[in-house]
């Protein structure tokens, strides 16, 4: 974290409980930086996570009112305050397994319902705080510690998902694009309705460890490489695409 | 016909209306401005009547996708500063519990309406019920202590929601308004009066919002958007909101304060409405729709020449153990009607040194006044 984002994290904070090599610190940054870039006030700012490595993004780091509710229930607490105070500006940071598994129905209905929310979703594939066990984002065949054979089931695309369900705008971007992230991160902020964004980032501890990813770079590489452009993605098969990150923006039209 | 003239009492006319509406509109009396909630029979009125009352009040209305959506939002907003609700039955409870436990351990002011229907599980979804006496009580995982207020009437449905609205904020806990559905679908007149402004919560910013030198004592809460910061967390955490997730002394320190600021208060909390007691050898202890039929059956005893009386429980939580105690000290014997198999009636043996006859129906019906009679006659020494 750079010095200049100092000001944007509260005082008396040690270093992050994330591992070493975990993709969520750029995912922090990108987020303080997309508010700082809108040169949004942190007293009108609401950080709203659920449970999970991704919920400890905000909380406690970030310098505003910060409310970490239970697993799943991110987005619902983040409705209920949004309502109440609508010149908040309600952004829910969470992880894939909180937003669209425990979480799942939340998420469809406040995009549905086109509440004022910016989603930033924190996707490592895989539930990290509790030990590496398969999430409904983690790939075809991958290991977990609850599928040690490989994961026999496909994972969700949260993106299709959510603009199914009526979302404004979703964006996907590795963590190793923090200024696509930022600048996606703001469109979501900025949008009426639901905007989503989601980062896909590597957990060296609980997903590379277990699928011979050895080093961080590699996973980062691996990530990367995973990753097709909309445009590029057109022209394959569903099956193909749930095997890739498709990364780029969506608007509805 | 003859227009009644107009009365010099200063409260509203009686009106004649349902238990439900008179509950919604006992929130909007306490100043509730936001519901969020999820429809179930045979609590939807209560949601009704508030989508269309709440907006024309300025407040909140919103339909959730489901019960645990409901409370969370609902806390959500109570934190943003709203006075906040929601009202369900059994089932929906059973998916409120773990909001309901995030409520008592950030101490969120929030009310919960279950109007009981008859369990287990759907149950008889139309036919009433008493037996989530203890789910308000213990159903969400670990130590905490609600409140929770049991109304007999229409009248009570509007005053004891209002008074739950006052109890949630000044203690800062999910209070209960623990209705059954014979008092939710009954009609009958009541004066809804907006009586006195609901004490609202301590709003003090700069103090600490999780913790107190007084050890049972209720930290200030400030709200979202006024430039504190929150730090708030279902994780335990210290006075300032800080996770504390491996401090033994904290975690015993903030368990210990948020059963304490209800158990050592109760005397603020508590109340009973004692009836025909003073020379009473049997005393029927009742509550909720059931102590209508009580009352009648205590009175239709007298007439028999027993000396019954009949002790209501208005606040079920914390649990009016003295008010017990000392009456079981005066009486014979102690009889406990009850829609459930002695959820109420235990607590009575607990803390009532004295023959108790339980008599638990769970049928889907209510209870009749001639049932308690019979009850109250053999109860005779």
């Amino acid at each position: 974290m750079t010095r200049d984002m100092h000001e944007w994290l509260r005082e008396g904070l040690g270093v992050t409980t994330f591992c070493p090599g975990c993709g969520h610190g750029i995912i922090m940054g990108a987020v303080l930086r997309a508010v700082a870039g809108l040169g949004l006030d942190m007293d009108r700012v609401l950080f709203v996570s659920g449970i999970g490595c991704a919920a400890w993004i905000p909380s406690p780091h970030f310098r505003a009112d910060t409310l970490h509710t239970l697993h799943g229930r991110a987005v619902a607490y983040a409705v209920g305050a949004k309502l109440a105070r609508p010149d908040l500006e309600v952004i829910v940071v969470s992880g894939d397994g909180d937003l669209s598994s425990i979480g799942g129905n939340h998420l469809i209905h406040a995009a549905r319902r086109g509440h004022d929310l910016a989603v930033v979703c924190a996707n490592n594939q895989i539930y990290g705080m509790t030990g590496g066990q398969t999430a409904s984002t983690t790939p075809l065949g991958d290991r977990t510690a609850t599928a040690p054979d490989g994961n026999a089931y496909p994972p969700f695309d949260i993106v299709d998902l959510v603009m199914a369900a009526g979302a404004t705008y979703a964006a996907r971007w590795p963590v190793s694009r923090p200024r696509m992230l930022a600048r996606s991160i703001q469109e979501a902020i900025q949008c009426r309705g639901m905007g989503y964004v989601e980062a896909i980032s590597p957990c060296p501890t609980q997903y590379g460890r277990r699928n011979r990813h050895e080093t961080v770079p590699a996973l980062f590489d691996h990530v990367d490489s995973l990753c097709v452009a909309r445009e590029d993605a057109a022209g394959m098969t569903a099956d193909e695409r749930r095997a890739r990150f498709v990364t780029g923006e969506w608007r509805r039209g | 016909m003859k227009k009644p003239e107009k009365s010099a009492d200063p409260r509203p006319d009686p009106v004649f209306v349902m238990g439900n509406v008179a509950a919604a509109e006992g929130a909007i009396h306490a100043g509730c401005r936001f519901y969020a909630g999820y429809p179930i029979t045979p609590s939807s009125e209560i949601m009704e009547h508030m989508a269309v009352r709440l907006p024309a009040a300025g407040g909140v209305f919103v339909q959730m996708e489901d019960e645990i959506a409901s409370i969370s939002a609902a806390i959500g907003a109570s934190w943003a500063g709203l006075r906040s609700m929601t009202a369900t039955s059994g089932p929906g409870l059973s998916l409120m519990m773990e909001g309901i436990g995030y409520a008592a351990w950030t101490e969120t002011p929030i009310v919960i309406i279950d109007v009981q229907r008859a369990g287990p599980c759907t149950g008889q979804a139309t036919h009433v019920g008493g037996g989530d006496v203890m789910q308000v009580r213990y159903g969400s995982h670990g130590d905490y202590h609600p409140i929770a207020l049991a109304p007999w009437s229409v009248q009570e449905m509007h005053d004891l929601t209002v008074r739950a609205f006052d109890l949630a904020e000044r203690f800062r806990v999910p209070a209960f308004l623990l209705a059954d559905e014979g008092v939710g679908h009954l009609r009958e007149t009541a004066r809804l009066d907006p009586g006195p402004a609901v004490a609202g919560r301590d709003s003090r910013k700069g103090l600490p919002p999780f913790g107190t030198d007084d050890p049972a004592g209720v930290p200030p809460m400030p709200c979202f958007g006024e430039g504190e910061r929150l730090l708030v967390t279902g994780s335990t955490h210290d006075e300032w909101g800080w996770r504390k997730v491996d401090s033994p002394a904290v975690h015993a320190r903030q368990v210990d304060r948020i059963n304490r600021k209800v158990e050592d208060r109760r005397d603020e909390i508590v109340e009973v409405d004692a009836r025909l007691l003073d020379d009473a050898e049997i005393a029927v202890v009742a509550y909720g729709f059931t102590a209508r039929a009580a009352l009648a059956a205590v009175r239709a005893a007298r007439a028999g020449g027993t000396r019954a009386g009949l002790l209501r429980l208005k606040t079920l939580w914390p649990f009016p153990d003295r008010e017990v105690k000392d009456l079981a000290a005066r009486v014979k014997r102690i009889v406990v009607p009850e829609m459930n198999r002695g959820q109420v009636a235990d607590l009575v043996r607990l803390h009532g040194r004295c023959d108790v006859i339980h008599h638990g129906q769970t049928d889907g019906r209510v209870i009749d006044a001639e049932t308690i009679e019979r009850l109250i006659r053999e109860a005779r020494p």
